[in-house]
């Protein structure tokens, strides 16, 4: 049988590589993938723990955060789209109006 | 066997998240992801956590991946064309902290954690134990975030419209 400690461990080196993903990446859409990255990590944890506790109800927090998921990759996808029409490029390195 | 599974699944995960952080073609990338979040299903298959491994699929690997792939298409977006530049300094510091985030939190949960899993209770995990519980004692959260997705969908055709005036 699995250790659960090794289940959260991978977890967390899956959503460290996801942090190194957003802060290395340029493009919009690579940063966007990469918190998929870190909110499937989450959600492994949740899951190891949904095991550990026996209950619903982690399975239960992990449909809304795929829920949840869902409605970022929607909304920030259009945000790109709508940068890129402004101004032709996803490099956040060159979107920059609104820093001070 | 399980263990064999679980090992298998877990090396899959680290190279492809791996090549999703370092690749600099976007949809090299998003295949990768792909790749990614069916290998989660699957160690959520092995956690007897089946519904949610199949909903992974579904909604995961099947609808945002797509909504991913359609957008890099449709931007016709190329390979990066320098690396990030912000000087060594974010390049070697960013793994360097993310590193010791990882040891950090990696510890912490390894120390929160039991050594074993208990046994399953009966029905652990099925869509019937799930959407019972969803519809009885989770029925307002479920109604919100039914509410959220709709205004995020509202708010994505807003936002992508062409004049925005």
């Amino acid at each position: 049988m699995i250790d659960p400690r090794l289940v959260l461990v991978l977890s967390a080196v899956l959503f460290s590589l996801g942090v190194v993903g957003v802060l290395t990446r340029r493009g919009a859409i690579s940063i966007l993938m990469c918190v998929e990255l870190m909110l499937n990590a989450g959600n492994l944890a949740f899951i190891t723990f949904a095991r550990i506790a026996g209950g619903p109800e982690a399975q239960i927090y992990v449909f809304f955060v795929m829920t949840l998921a869902a409605a970022e990759a929607a909304a920030g996808l259009a945000i790109v789209i709508a940068l890129f029409r402004l101004r032709g490029t996803t490099d956040v390195d060159e979107i920059n109006l609104l820093k001070w | 066997m399980e263990l064999i599974a679980f090992f298998v699944l877990a090396l899959l995960l680290v190279a492809s998240a791996l090549v999703v952080i370092t690749n600099r073609n976007p949809v090299t990338c998003a295949v990768a992801l792909a790749f990614n979040l069916v290998a989660i299903a699957g160690v959520y298959m092995v956690l007897d956590a089946q519904f949610i491994g199949l909903l992974q699929v579904i909604v995961y690997a099947g609808a945002i991946m797509v909504l991913i792939l359609f957008v890099i298409m449709l931007l016709n977006l190329r390979e990066e064309e320098k690396p990030h530049p912000a000087g060594t300094f974010q390049r070697v510091l960013a793994p360097a902290a993310s590193l010791l985030f990882a040891v950090v939190i990696g510890r912490a949960l390894f120390l929160s954690a039991p050594s074993s899993f208990p046994e399953k209770a009966d029905g652990f995990g099925t869509a019937a134990s799930i959407g019972n519980e969803l519809f009885m004692r989770f029925y307002y959260p479920f109604e919100a975030i039914s509410l959220l997705l709709v205004v995020a969908m509202i708010g994505a055709v807003l936002l992508a419209k062409r004049d925005v005036s």
